[in-house]
């Protein structure tokens, strides 16, 4: 059999590529912590520049952060503590009110609207349908006595599923998937090791099939052998979902095992992205290079 | 037992309008409880924060449902205060006392002749009817102070129709138990929007409070909150569509007094005989029901 | 013949600021010219930046300077060096495949599922996906037992053959391989030539680096060698001095 690929490729792919819209855009998110004053009105997006302010000791977190992210595409979010990516999910997630900035998500109502400017009701529905969130704590993802089937279920009856039996299916398939014993399902996270409890948070966070997951450190602080059996799962959810990620970590390797566009944060200011590779391989910022060269 | 004209002289007597304002309270006091319940009947199931008075009576004890009554009062207004179902525990009899001797207005122990009734952990078994305003004590307002301690939070929740957690205890307690174990104070959704907690009630009078024909006015004192189902609003206990809400059930058994196989029954040990016997709960429809059979 | 891809001025620079501030040019001002289904080698000793061309026009390399035109199915005629990271993307899953000199393994992945996931984006199911996997493992004599091992384990021909074996899963307009048979036993060795040339036949464009002359001869239909070019440019600049 003959199989040019090049030639396969027919008129409706070429559409559907073409016309393939970013499921999340971010234009412009900055975000400040403290009052701030006269002198601070607006981010600056000089490098040179620190992200704090030298008059109130107000901070940037992030300035004029711009991207877009695609559909079933994983996005790293890369940079050390105090860069300001940890900040990017929580204003993405709403758990930081963002100071200035617009995010829209394709799969929500008219697409374009500007997602920050919702309503807490409107930005809760969001967070529980379009997003799920994975916190490098598993104390702010999970609660802890209830039952990991009842953390699942917690999210569900959000989505409006008041049907015990199927809601316990639910949980049982998605426990599965994380590799819990359907023999624990009604075990409290408090039971379990960290690892399994960054397990339970991943099945909790795909409860309702969001389009959307984001990662926030989620192997950090776990033995090796336990971060590299989540990071399969999360390669492997991926894989089978084609759901989009955001993953932030300060490890290249985990980003490099992960990703497939790179956006390297430094106090605050995005100061390199492109594709996973390239960015390893051919590191411009000089802050880049010396990542590259301190992986391992 | 006393008639109600009998009642009726008595008050006449004792109402002494130089010591005290008819019906207790200061009509400013009044007029902030009214329009306070007002909003509550505007908003049903949505807690109204008002400000508690301190009454003769320790706060817990009924404050928030005497506070309602005192207000509601007129002049022509019969009152039924009970407890537990019971028109001659102390607390209704203190109660009971207190209005008649600040207001004179006649109290009575007919379900059917009060037009307004203030009552304790239950609703009576006879039917109230559109004239009638029942008044529930209330000692924990917030349905959701179970699964968040934080007064700020489960506003916010209560704005925002966050029942996540409140679902989530039902939930659990399916898992552990294998069924829901709530009995008493049910947790509803009133009016498809706000989850109420409907006062320590048991789950038989729950059911009582969907669509019916008469005003409920709920008092917190101690907890300074106000809410109100009114006449023909939809009440529904929280469910699960496969673990449909049941009441509690008294299959097989039947009042001791006037054999009712249909009211809400209290457990009572005979200690002579050693043995577990049945009576009903309300003890004005188990009189009514015994003057029936005669 | 119609071509399918031409590079004009093409120059590529490394600003590195690590101890000191050093600046590296592999190759400048480098334009050539690729015919659709040919077979276009570059020669040239170790060092001169061999690698980087080919890294350049899969763009793991943002170009310094210069253009990349390709003739795409997906976009029409597409600057490499410009098109942004999602067309590059869509473009390496349908019409861009690479195979790097050394097997980069994926930790805890087996042999069968890294050949296999390069056609989950194209739409396979994990399924057909495998069934096709396994046709090339076979074909590139990797033993059966292996399929499900972690290729990491593997020695070094065994695991260049996975990398082939995952490029040629799939048959892109272009192919770009920087020295593929480099750690091959030589039956191995026919057998991936017998491969590129069914894929030449079915239509892909290949541009390849290869350590020995006899491959590359074998295959080659045009040969771009970068020391007779730097050789005619250094003569260019003493004509101009």
């Amino acid at each position: 059999m003959s199989m040019n690929s090049a030639d396969l490729i027919n008129n409706a792919e070429k559409e559907w590529v073409w016309n393939e819209t970013p499921l999340l855009k971010v234009r412009g998110l900055s975000k400040q912590f403290g009052a701030g004053c006269i002198h601070c009105k607006q981010p600056t997006s000089d490098e040179q520049e620190g992200s704090r302010c030298q008059y109130c000791g107000s901070i940037w977190a992030c300035r004029n952060l711009s991207f877009d992210l695609y559909p079933g595409e994983i996005l790293g979010v890369v940079g050390e503590s105090g860069s300001g990516k940890s900040t990017l999910v929580k204003c993405l997630y709403f758990d930081e009110e963002t100071t200035v900035g617009e995010m829209s998500i394709s799969s929500y109502e008219d697409k374009t609207s500007n997602l920050f400017e919702k309503s807490a009701q409107q930005k809760r529905y969001i967070r529980n349908h379009v997003m799920g969130m994975v916190y490098q704590n598993p104390l702010l993802g999970l609660r802890m006595p209830i039952s990991s089937s009842g953390n699942i279920a917690e999210k569900l009856f959000a989505a409006d599923h008041y049907h015990v039996g199927s809601i316990r299916q639910r949980a049982a398939d998605l426990l599965q998937k994380v590799e819990i014993p359907l023999a624990r399902m009604d075990e409290p996270p408090k039971n379990f090791s960290g690892g399994m409890q960054q397990r339970v948070q991943i099945s909790k966070a795909l409860a309702n099939n969001p389009p959307l997951l984001l990662l926030d450190e989620v192997t950090t602080g776990l033995d090796l052998s336990v971060q590299a059996k989540v990071l399969d799962l999360i390669r492997n959810i991926q894989r089978e979902l084609r759901v989009a990620m955001i993953v932030v970590s300060h490890d290249l390797g985990v980003i490099r095992m992960l990703a497939d566009r790179t956006m390297v944060l430094r106090q605050g200011l995005i100061v390199e992205q492109g594709l996973t590779d390239q960015i390893l391989e051919d590191p411009r910022h000089p802050y880049t290079q010396l990542l590259v060269h301190s992986l391992l | 037992m006393q008639t109600t004209e009998q009642k009726q002289n008595n008050h006449k007597r004792t109402f002494n309008t130089a010591e005290y304002n008819f019906a207790f309270l200061d009509e400013g006091s009044k007029r902030e409880i009214r329009r306070k319940s007002l909003k509550a009947v505007a908003i049903p199931g949505y807690q109204v924060a008002f400000a508690s008075r301190e009454m003769p009576i320790g706060r817990g004890w009924g404050t928030g449902g005497l506070q309602l009554t005192l207000s509601l009062l007129g002049r022509q207004d019969t009152l039924k205060v009970i407890d537990q179902g019971n028109d001659d525990s102390v607390n209704a009899v203190s109660i009971r006392r207190l209005v008649e001797e600040t207001s004179g207005i006649l109290t009575t122990e007919e379900t059917a002749q009060a037009s307004i009734i203030q009552s304790r952990h239950r609703i009576p078994e006879e039917k109230l009817k559109f004239d009638q305003i029942l008044v529930l004590q209330v000692p924990q307002p917030e349905p959701l102070r179970k699964v968040e301690r934080r007064e700020e939070r489960t506003r916010i929740q209560h704005a925002e129709m966050d029942y996540s957690a409140m679902w989530l205890t039902l939930y659990e307690s399916i898992v552990k138990w294998g069924s829901i174990t709530l009995g008493a104070d049910y947790p509803v959704m009133v009016h498809e929007r706000y989850i109420m907690a409907p006062s320590p009630i048991p789950r038989w009078d729950t059911e009582k409070l969907h669509q019916s024909h008469h005003l409920t006015l709920f008092g917190a004192g101690r907890e300074k909150k106000i809410y109100a189902i009114p006449p023909y609003t939809n009440v529904q206990p929280l469910e699960f569509e496969d673990y449909p809400f049941e009441v509690e059930s008294f299959d097989g058994l039947s009042c001791r007094h006037c054999g009712s196989m249909d009211s809400f029954l209290d457990e009572v040990v005979d200690d002579e005989a050693g043995i577990t016997i049945h009576q009903c709960s309300d003890t004005a429809y188990c009189r009514q029901q015994q003057e029936r059979i005669g | 013949m119609s071509l399918i891809l031409k590079a004009i001025g093409l120059g590529k620079w490394f600003e590195l600021s690590l101890s000191h501030q050093m600046k590296v040019s592999p190759f400048q001002n480098l334009s050539f010219e690729v015919a659709k289904g040919e077979f276009m080698g570059i020669a040239g000793p170790s060092g001169i930046g061999k690698s980087s061309i080919l890294k350049c026009l899969y763009r793991t390399y943002l170009p310094s300077s210069g253009e990349i035109w390709f003739d795409s199915s997906l976009y029409g005629t597409i600057d490499l060096a410009k098109a942004t990271e999602r067309q590059i993307t869509h473009l390496r899953i349908r019409e861009i495949g690479y195979v790097s000199q050394f097997f980069k393994a994926i930790p805890r992945i087996s042999a069968l599922d890294v050949v296999a996931d390069r056609l989950l984006p194209l739409g396979y199911s994990l399924n057909q996906a495998r069934d096709r996997a396994m046709q090339l493992l076979e074909r590139l004599n990797i033993p059966e037992q292996l399929w499900q091992a972690y290729p990491a384990t593997f020695s070094g021909g065994e695991q260049q053959r996975v990398n082939l074996a995952r490029a040629f899963a799939v048959r892109p307009r272009l192919l770009i391989l920087d020295e593929p048979t480099a750690s091959l036993d030589n039956d191995t060795k026919l057998n991936v030539l017998a491969l590129m040339k069914e894929m030449k036949q079915d239509g892909t464009t290949m541009i390849g680096v290869f350590h020995d002359w006899d491959v590359m001869g074998k295959v080659a239909d045009q040969i771009l060698d970068l020391r007779k070019l730097q050789a005619s440019k250094e003569q260019e600049q003493m004509a101009g001095m």
